[in-house]
């Protein structure tokens, strides 16, 4: 289908691949970018159509590295996995000399030694997360369809790294880019926040003067780094036409083109009256975990981090399964509470059992014509049910294990029976 | 410019019953080279000009009423008795068409008169109806003859074209006898017509009835037809309810004179356009246009236009090629039968057609009809605009029955979401403390008592 011999457009494989609106559009990069070049030859601003959503930045960027697209996505893949190993590697560290900070205090329970984390054990962790993210036929995917997402990815495991290495000015300058480039990182200020807290010893009380100081300092490194990468940007097109055509885009969801989330046939099928109120509701939707979240994981950063990025790939407004990747990514890094989950099998073959069928039920919608959208939009439901089963399980599970850890493993009643744990 | 122009497309869809109220913004474009203003209009500011097309609509009965009232003596006198709305739907093509123009009052032009233009083009297939012959008659194309001229026409006449192609006088017959024949160059050819001039007295003191009849004296067995020297095809290819090409292939027969054509295409916005996929293909080879004006759609706003300058090689095909995407609309923007298709409107052909024979000047005033039909500013081309075909695109339909479950499951998963994070968020972990028993509980060891059972 895809029409060989234009220069510039990808070939056959890839192009069928890019096309199945499934893996869709964190924007068929390639297309669009040539696409974006092309008006600004013909003398158009590429943000007049209602084509073109990237970001000036990377106009710029791609302008030079058009012809080497394939090399490009493959080595910020690369670099991602490479960012992710280190970021690891740094942070068992840190769960290590703290996990023997907790030990000497005696907060733990006496009879957790089944649940103290070895050296031994997390050796391998950082070499699993590289190879999860790197193997994943997510990742896989979305590096064949050239899609943004993959350098969101690059820039979001970059700012991970700074935040774990504790360097404050790389990390807000990796932030300010990945929320320039999608709105969402944003949240993932209060993770990298409590996270650069901790290892600064400042603790978090609203009355400590020092808390707010060093907030304040993080905040305003943020800020003026995206205000400088916003202010280049409009030098480099001249216009503050990207505003619009980028953020706009994100935050009002014109284009309704299938794709792996829940928000283009929701609004496909609402009515007039109600969608300015749909689609702020669902915005708000990724925008307001981020508080109740900090409240209760604030001695735990990196997993509110893991849950927050989570969040954002499966809310976002037009979430592709490059997005998806990047926090399956870290699973690994949780693997010691494999014993807690109580769902991962069934969670874990509906994931595979969606993935497997997007493809295909997308194939028959568009193509066959002997499926009606409601199919693709059934696997759709399951997919995102299946992605927020999971990452509650594990967030159940991380708090199980804390409250063993603190309160011994073998609990007993006080009639001496196995007890029971219970939310109330 | 843009008030005016939704009121004029509202008085005009008052006027001639026609659904021109749905011309708004969605389907209007500012063109830049295609389209000038006839007449003594000064303006050529294109930025004042606008230009909409709505392809779904169809003319109908109910525009043809309208339009013969605007006429001076309406359907009662004149040619316009002729005109009949049973037979004339009953052809093969049908276009009705009203131009108004400012023109000078007088020869020195002091003061500025509008000029009204209505045209009614109607193509009837005889050949096949007809039982093989060509033969045709007025009462067999309309039922009825004319019986009088319009009293308030100054001039009121039926021309008949008898141009002979093969220097045969004799091919064909026109009865009763004309009144007088006149010949022009029309479309780089001669023609002869039969005039038949309705104001003479002499036409109707033979009969009351004017009924012009033509016959051809040697059977004709096969139709031919003179190619035009431009002519285009449009079609749209591609499967799936993804991805499209729109293929535009315009013919230049001409044997040795090339010329430039401007290409207008007006693309809805839900067809996404990907300029950079633009080809135009000549003899095999690369044609680059010599003008570009791309205006790209925006959502829901505005259609796409790309307008260009290409020129045509003597006695070639030119392909241009352009690829886009379907969107899929929101459930309330699809027509009653969304499963039909959606219509993309013709594109527009401008062209200065170079002629084999060269025209002399007409003087306006003596052939109003040629000069108007078939303008031409010099002598070595007339003007030409051809329409293309309409598209009918298919696009991914939602299922229209599914609003409200729609609504429920999405906001179920998100709901399964918010309450798996709430749980988890605002509750903590306890040992589970042996209750008593709720009240079913404590119902259900009542009756175990009674019936004699170890308490649960």
């Amino acid at each position: 289908m895809a029409p060989g011999g234009h220069p510039g457009h990808l070939g056959a494989n890839s192009g069928s691949v890019g096309e199945s609106g499934s893996w869709g559009p964190g924007e068929e990069l390639q297309k669009m970018l040539v696409e974006g070049l092309a008006l600004l030859d013909l003398g158009v601003s590429p943000y007049s159509g209602a084509v073109f959503h990237e970001t000036p930045l990377i106009i710029y960027l791609f302008h030079f590295l058009i012809e080497y697209a394939e090399l490009v996505f493959m080595i910020t893949d690369v670099l991602t996995a490479v960012a992710l190993y280190l970021a690891i590697q740094d942070f068992n560290k840190v769960v290590f000399k703290k996990q023997k900070l907790l030990i000497e205090l005696d907060k733990y329970a006496s009879d957790v030694a089944e649940l103290i984390r070895t050296p031994m054990e997390m050796h391998y962790i950082p070499l699993k997360v590289a190879l999860c993210y790197l193997l994943n036929p997510y990742t896989v995917m979305s590096c064949v369809a050239k899609s943004t997402c993959s350098i969101n990815n690059t820039i979001i495991a970059f700012f991970i790294l700074a935040t774990i290495k504790g360097s404050a000015f790389l990390s807000a300058i990796f932030l300010a880019l990945a929320t320039y480039q999608s709105l969402y990182p944003v949240t993932l200020f209060a993770p990298a926040l409590l996270y650069l807290l901790q290892r600064q010893f400042i603790p978090v009380k609203l009355k400590s003067k020092s808390f707010w100081l060093y907030s304040t300092q993080y905040a305003a490194l943020y800020l003026c780094s995206l205000v400088v990468i916003i202010c280049l940007s409009f030098f480099l097109l001249n216009s503050w036409d990207f505003i619009p055509s980028v953020y706009g885009f994100i935050l009002s969801v014109p284009d309704l083109t299938p794709n792996i989330g829940l928000f283009w046939y929701f609004f496909a099928e609402m009515f007039e009256h109600f969608s300015l109120f749909f689609v702020c509701v669902f915005q708000i939707n990724v925008f307001f975990y981020t508080i109740p979240l900090a409240v209760k994981l604030k001695e735990h950063p990196m997993f509110f981090m893991f849950v927050q990025i989570a969040i954002i790939s499966i809310f976002k407004s037009y979430p592709t399964v490059g997005d998806v990747a990047l926090y399956m990514a870290f699973l690994p890094v949780w693997s010691h509470l494999y014993r807690f989950l109580q769902n991962i099998f069934i969670l874990s073959c509906l994931l595979i059992f969606c993935s497997l069928l997007f493809p295909v039920l997308w194939h028959l919608w568009i193509y066959a014509g002997s499926a009606n959208s409601n199919f693709y939009y059934a696997i759709t439901l399951t997919f995102n049910i299946g992605q927020i089963l999971l990452v509650s399980d594990y967030f159940y599970a991380f708090l199980r294990r804390e409250y063993y850890l603190t309160h011994g493993l073998y609990l007993q009643r006080q009639d001496g029976t196995e007890a029971m744990l219970v939310l109330k | 410019v843009d008030k005016a122009w939704k009121e004029l497309s509202n008085i005009l869809s008052g006027i001639f019953c026609a659904s021109l109220n749905f011309i708004d913004s969605t389907n209007t474009v500012t063109p830049t080279a295609s389209f000038k203003p006839l007449g003594l209009a000064n303006g050529t500011d294109h930025q004042l000009l606008r230009y909409a097309v709505l392809p779904r609509e169809v003319v109908c009965t109910e525009n043809l009423t309208p339009w013969k009232k605007l006429l001076p003596c309406g359907s009662k006198a004149g040619l316009a008795v002729l005109l009949k709305a049973e037979r004339l739907f009953h052809s093969s093509y049908h276009s009705q068409a009203v131009h108004i123009r400012p023109i000078c009052r007088d020869a020195s032009c002091r003061a500025v008169s509008w000029e009204l233009r209505q045209t009614l083009t109607v193509v009837y297939e005889s050949f096949y109806s007809g039982q093989g012959k060509k033969d045709w008659s007025l009462f067999k194309m309309f039922s009825r003859t004319i019986t009088e001229a319009c009293p308030l026409a100054s001039q009121s006449k039926i021309y008949v074209d008898i141009s002979a192609k093969d220097k045969e006088k004799e091919l064909l017959e026109v009865t009763p006898s004309p009144t007088s024949l006149h010949e022009a160059i029309v479309q780089g050819e001669k023609r002869t017509y039969a005039v038949y001039d309705l104001l003479s007295p002499s036409l109707f003191n033979t009969s009351r009835s004017l009924n012009v009849q033509l016959k051809w004296k040697q059977p004709q067995d096969s139709l031919e037809l003179s190619t035009p020297i431009l002519h285009a095809h449009r079609y749209v290819s591609g499967y799936g309810l993804q991805t499209g090409k729109i293929s535009t292939l315009i013919y230049n027969t001409h044997p040795y004179r090339a010329f430039p054509v401007i290409l207008l295409e007006t693309v809805p916005w839900y067809l996404r356009l990907y300029v950079h996929t633009l080809t135009i293909i000549t003899k095999g080879k690369e044609n680059k246009p010599s003008y570009i004006h791309y205006q790209p759609a925006q959502d829901r706003r505005q259609p796409h236009l790309l307008e260009m300058l290409i020129q045509l090689p003597a006695n070639s095909v030119t392909k241009i090629t352009i690829q886009f995407e379907r969107a899929l609309l929101k459930w309330t923007e699809y027509p009653p039968d969304p499963n039909h298709g959606f219509y993309v409107s013709s594109s527009v052909l401008s062209a200065l057609v170079p002629s084999v024979i060269a025209t002399k000047e007409v003087d306006m005033e003596q052939s109003p009809l040629f000069t108007s039909l078939f303008p031409s500013s010099d002598g070595s081309s007339y003007f030409m605009r051809l329409y293309t075909e309409p598209l009918l695109v298919n696009l991914p339909t939602p299922d229209f029955s599914m609003p409200y479950n729609v609504i429920c499951l999405t906001c179920t998963v998100v709901a399964v979401c918010y309450g798996s994070f709430y749980n988890l968020l605002t509750r903590t972990l306890h040992v589970e403390e042996p209750s008593k028993g709720g009240l079913a509980k404590r119902l259900a060891n009542l009756i175990r008592k009674i019936r004699g059972v170890p308490p649960l």
